[in-house]
């Protein structure tokens, strides 16, 4: 086997992603504000705790139920900062386009984005646009960077779940994998399910103002929540247990599940967020989730336990607990 | 949702466990012999929940996993070969031949495509008629239908640059070759309830009747195996050996013969080899003479390097029941979902990757 070669598996956010990204990136680049692994980087500047984030967007197809490419790739951006607890301030966005895109299309993506980013209260302050060869893109690759302040009594941070937390999450899971990949197959499943995509900097500023003590964030795009959790429970050294009757899962979205044999946990949201917050702080953060801008669904759906660290595990409904891995690369259907 | 929360139910999951322990049999081994049934019931915990009662192996149950080694390499080599597209389920992608994957494959710039059905892979065909495209045709009596008529279909709409690989294997000569062996040890089959769908009941009683084994087609839901292994064990206790069906929304005795007759008209019963298990009389599907043409090894001349299997891998003594995954050397250490040695590793429903993602916490470090 050729070891050197770049699959599509590495960048589903699975096993391979993290590797990859450990072995080439972190090591590659390596200090310690990127050893943190957070969603942002936090730099000292001038007194302030600014963030800073980055994020590429290859979306197939661009536009799909629930969004499209511009609102995903404003999205993005603003809810990696908002898991890092700060205030998106501004955005930055560069366009690759394929030759022969229509100038249409890329008009309704520029004007989601700016509508999403409007929605969080912030402009795109600056750009770049650069147009490659037919072929050498599909259609159009967004890349979004933004930054936000991140109040200074906040020390929001994976590694900082502990045993007796609860974990919370605002809503249904795996809407925007299975809106996506049932557009994409062309799979006609007869069922209505659209993207989840949505700013959060607002349910995450509702969680601050009521005076949570929150201990970590993460927005589980790619890999879902099991993937997020995971990274969650290793780098804060931690055993998280989720319970299969709390898990919010839309009925269509179980239906899909079942019927391509995918693991609800593991398909990618964009318009969810985890939240780890001591227990006793639960009945507090879910009046002000439910309260905020697409907070309606919040549920408590685990919590930090005594167990091994860097494990996820699942409660089963049926009695027994099994471990919730991420996955390896791209979520594929089964068949039989 | 309907036809899967009541198969789920605790309160029913509870009273058949309850149930299992009071029929007055000895524990016994049962071996399932369905990638899904592995999957279930990893992924429900339900092995953990009648060890006291029971120990559930997995047998050849899983396709990606009994298809040799040599068939996986033809298609690498033939996915390579200039105009070829080559589609596939998704389940082979990440599937290790002897010397690379289809994933690696798409990655140096073959054209490999993952569809959700053969007939995708005809509709492939019919969009790109200067391309060549071949479908990998693996999977038992449960898929052969729809790769048999996705050759009919090609024929009829004229797709002639349409082709399969046909891997297809069958399971009751499987099972035959099972219980003949002498070192298996297994007090019941738990059997297929898609396979037995098509087949019906009636190939199995050989089991029973020969051999003396019980046997009971399952479902799939918690509530449905363990409604198999409560049947199980009360042909036990009482001494029996029949074949029974626990999955009667979807098993007749008789099967789906429409099913059966599309293959049969595609396909002829021929030896197969399986890995793990070696060449099995009449246990696969080969083209028959009038659909020839269809057969992508007449298509294409490609041969493969010798195959090579891993070393030190037991997925073959795995495959028979003889082992669990853990005691094979590699398991969680050299062979992992992220660094696959052996196929019951990579495929989802292969009974190394069950074992190894569903675990039991504290199985696994």
């Amino acid at each position: 086997m050729n070891q050197d070669l770049i699959l599509l598996s590495h960048g589903a956010g699975g096993q391979l992603m993290s590797e990859l990204i450990d072995a080439m990136f972190v090591s590659g680049f390596d200090n310690p504000i990127l050893r943190a692994r957070e969603d942002s980087g936090v730099i000292e500047l001038a007194g302030e705790r600014l963030a800073l984030t980055t994020d590429s967007f290859v979306v197939t197809p661009v536009v799909f139920p629930g969004g499209d490419i511009g609102k995903l790739a404003a999205c993005g951006t603003i809810n990696d900062l908002a898991a890092v607890g700060a205030q998106p301030a501004a955005l930055a966005a560069s366009f690759i386009l394929e030759e022969g895109l229509e100038q249409s299309l890329l008009r309704c993506c520029v004007q989601s984005l700016r509508a999403a980013a409007e929605e969080a209260g912030v402009w795109v302050v600056t750009g770049d646009t650069k147009v490659v060869p037919k072929g050498s893109a599909d259609k159009l690759f967004i890349t979004t960077s933004g930054i936000g302040l991140v109040p200074h009594n906040l020390t929001i941070s994976a590694s900082a779940a502990r045993p007796g937390d609860a974990v919370l999450i605002n809503g249904g899971i795996g809407e925007h994998g299975m809106a996506v990949l049932c557009a994409r197959e062309g799979i006609d499943l007869q069922l209505d399910i659209g993207s989840d995509c949505a700013p959060l900097n607002g349910l995450v500023r509702a969680l601050i103002d009521a005076g949570c003590d929150i201990h970590c964030l993460r927005d589980p795009t790619r890999g879902g929540v099991a993937a997020a959790l995971n990274e969650i429970a290793q780098q804060s050294r931690v055993c998280i247990e989720l319970r299969e009757e709390s898990l919010p899962v839309a009925p269509a979205v179980r239906t899909a599940c079942e019927l391509l044999g995918l693991e609800p946990l593991q398909v990618a949201n964009e318009g969810k967020m985890l939240v780890i917050l001591p227990e006793e702080q639960v009945e507090a953060a879910l009046a002000a989730m439910r309260a905020a801008p697409y907070g309606a669904g919040a549920a408590v759906i685990g919590r930090v336990v005594q167990g091994p660290p860097g494990r996820v595990q699942l409660k089963m409904t049926v009695g027994p607990t099994r471990i919730v891995d991420r996955p390896v690369g791209e979520p594929m259907p089964r068949i039989c | 949702m309907k036809y899967v929360d009541e198969f789920r139910d605790p309160r029913v999951v509870r009273d058949l466990v309850e149930a299992i322990g009071r029929v007055p049999a000895p524990r016994v081994r049962l071996m399932e012999v369905c990638g899904t049934h592995t999957m279930s019931i990893a992924r429900y915990g339900l092995r953990e929940l009648i060890c006291e009662r029971a120990d559930l192996i997995s047998g050849p149950g899983c396709p990606v996993c009994v298809t040799p080694q040599g068939e996986i390499d033809w298609f690498l080599e033939a996915a390579r070969l200039p105009g070829v597209v080559a589609a596939t389920f998704g389940d082979m992608m990440r599937v290790p031949g002897s010397y690379s994957s289809l994933e690696q494959e798409r990655a140096r710039g073959a054209d490999v495509r993952v569809v959700y059905s053969p007939a995708d892979a005809v509709e492939l065909a019919r969009k790109n008629p200067d391309r060549q495209v071949i479908f990998f045709g693996i999977g038992f009596e449960t898929t052969a239908p729809a790769v048999a008529m996705s050759v009919l279909e090609a024929q009829r709409a004229g797709a002639a640059n349409y082709s399969v690989l046909c891997a297809h294997k069958l399971i009751p000569p499987a099972l035959r070759a099972l219980v003949e062996a002498p070192d298996l040890a297994v007090q019941g089959f738990i059997l297929p309830g898609h396979v037995s769908a098509i087949i019906g009941s009636r190939p199995y009683e050989f089991l029973a009747r020969e051999h003396g084994v019980p046997c009971v087609i399952a479902g799939f839901e918690p509530v449905d195996v363990l409604q198999a292994v409560h049947m199980l064990l009360l042909q036990v206790a009482e001494g029996r050996s029949a074949v029974e069906i626990a999955y009667g929304r979807a098993v007749s005795p008789d099967g789906n013969p429409k099913a059966r007759a599309i293959v049969s008209e595609v396909f002829d019963v021929a030896d197969a080899r399986w890995r793990g298990l070696g060449e099995i009389p009449a246990s696969g599907l080969a083209f028959n003479a009038a659909h020839a043409a269809f057969d992508a090894r007449r298509r294409f001349e490609v041969t493969p390097p010798p195959a090579v299997e891993p070393r030190g891998c037991r997925c073959g003594e795995v495959l028979r029941g003889l082992i669990a995954p853990e005691q094979c050397g590699l398991f969680a250490q050299r062979c992992t979902p992220r660094a696959p040695v052996g196929p019951c590793m990579v495929s989802s429903e292969g009974a190394c990757a069950a074992r190894y993602r569903y675990g039991s916490p504290g199985g696994r470090a």
